[in-house]
């Protein structure tokens, strides 16, 4: 108890103080996260809202339980997996990312991509199938039919931002094969969080804990309020 | 004037069934046309192959004298519209709804227009309320402004009244009646009641397993049948 009561004192100090070195980890940590949420959102939803409405696709038996298994990627083998592409020897070491955010970006949508698409996927599968042959029955066009059964399951589409956000911020082995928690370059809020453990410094390590939590927490306040109003009508 | 459609040799397979079978059909310009039967007998089939949301498998369907090819222009189908049993609204305010289909042509949306439509489907006061909020029947008139306000040239109507109370099947019937007398709209209505056939449609064909068995004027149809099928479908015999 003692050491929870002083990880919320510590965090409060932290924040209180306004520590440079915090704010260059919650920032880091907020660039990371977001680019490859973006780029995740920007390559799964298109591929998931098409693989959702072509209900006959050749080859769908295989291709849904693929996608089921990338959503439940480990980090861990994401992290090994991105390293060994981008180490000196491996195909695109060339590019110079590893230990550097871009590379993290690039094992962290790894990990976000299955999951927006197999959720966008399942939430476009769940929209009525008589919408798009109404939507045709109007005189839309297919891509049309495809924008508006998109905006139709739009309360899903956003779970899936919301699950694909949650994974990545609170992913710590990747970005650590990846990234190398490099002081000042390439630590993020869960690896400062491993590191000050290890260094037995748990109040510290619990207080970027609930920092982290609380950033979680707000971001998905707001998507929470999104989906709030998208489910109005 | 040429016929809105002309049907040759129409067979229509879903895998090894045939489910319409339709050698020879012609529907008149601005006529209201009731097609009755039992329930898998092909009617809303039919609807669909009038809309162009299917190919037929085989045979031609002409379109104002156009035949008609498995790519039919989005200018033509556009023309056609055609209101479901159970309508399809977005997750939208009901004004919203009755706007997509000018939105969906990219015209500019002319409020007075929707406006109208919802004024006279008597939905004027719900313009602003989410569509969830609906009954049944104020979702149905919702559908039928929907497909009104875009003023289809042909207007296809898969048992439009289904479940719905005497009030609303009298104002749906009205505005279907009355839009045909305005503007001439040719109107295709698949229905299971009898009556509203009886009281809306210039001429009523029966169809039992994908066949048009009889086609008639409709004060002869009901008073003269030629086949004993829709006699025994008049009489309300179980036919097949």
């Amino acid at each position: 108890m003692e050491t929870l009561g002083r990880a919320f004192s510590d965090a409060l100090g932290l924040l209180w103080r306004v520590d440079s070195t915090l704010l260059e980890i919650v920032g880091l940590t907020l660039q990371v996260t977001l680019v490859a949420l973006a780029i995740a959102l920007l390559l799964g939803i298109p591929i998931g809202a098409a693989i959702g409405l072509a209900r006959r696709l050749p080859g769908r038996a295989l291709l849904v339980p693929l996608i089921y298994t990338g959503m439940g990627l480990p980090p861990v083998v994401v992290g090994l997996f991105t390293y060994l592409l981008l180490s000196n020897q491996g195909p695109i070491g060339g590019l110079g990312w590893l230990f550097t955010p871009a590379g993290m970006i690039m094992a962290q949508t790894i990990i976000a991509f299955p999951l927006v698409l197999g959720l966008t996927m399942a939430a476009v599968q769940s929209v009525d199938p008589d919408l798009p042959i109404q939507m045709r029955a109007l005189g839309a066009t297919r891509r049309q039919v495809a924008l508006t059964t998109l905006v139709e399951s739009r309360i899903g589409v956003t779970a899936a931002v919301v699950a694909a956000y949650g994974s990545i911020i609170s992913e710590v082995g990747a970005v650590m094969l990846v990234g190398g928690n490099i002081e000042g370059e390439t630590r993020v809020l869960t690896t400062a969080i491993v590191l000050e453990t290890r260094k037995g410094n748990f109040a510290l390590a619990l207080a970027l804990g609930i920092i982290l939590l609380g950033l979680a927490f707000l971001t998905n306040l707001v998507f929470h309020r999104l989906q709030v109003r998208q489910g109005g009508s | 004037m040429t016929p809105a459609y002309e049907l040759t040799g129409i067979r229509h397979y879903y895998g090894e069934r045939c489910v319409v079978n339709v050698p020879d059909l012609e529907i008149n310009t601005g006529e209201i046309l009731g097609i009755v039967g039992p329930s898998g007998a092909g009617k809303s089939t039919l609807l669909r192959l009038l809309n162009f949301l299917e190919v037929p498998t085989e045979g031609q369907i002409r379109y104002h004298g156009n035949l008609t090819t498995s790519d039919v222009s989005l200018e033509t189908r556009r023309e056609i519209t055609t209101v479901f049993q159970r309508p399809m609204l977005l997750r939208r305010s009901v004004a919203a709804n009755v706007r997509i289909g000018q939105r969906i042509r990219g015209t500019a949306p002319k409020d007075n227009s929707v406006d109208g439509w919802l004024d006279r489907l008597g939905l004027g006061e719900l313009a602003d309320a989410p569509v969830r909020t609906l009954s049944a029947g104020e979702a149905q008139r919702v559908a039928l402004a929907r497909a009104l306000v875009v003023s289809p040239s042909v207007l296809l109507l898969d048992e439009p009244t289904g479940n719905l109370d005497p009030y609303n099947v009298g104002l749906i019937e009205e505005i279907v009646r009355a839009d045909c007398a305005e503007r001439g709209t040719t109107i295709v209505v698949v229905t299971h009641d009898l009556f509203q056939s009886r009281r809306i449609a210039d001429r009523t064909a029966l169809m039992i397993n994908g066949r048009m068995l009889e086609i008639a004027e409709t004060m002869r149809f009901f008073s003269d049948p030629q086949h004993p099928k829709t006699a025994a479908f008049l009489r309300g015999d179980l036919v097949y």
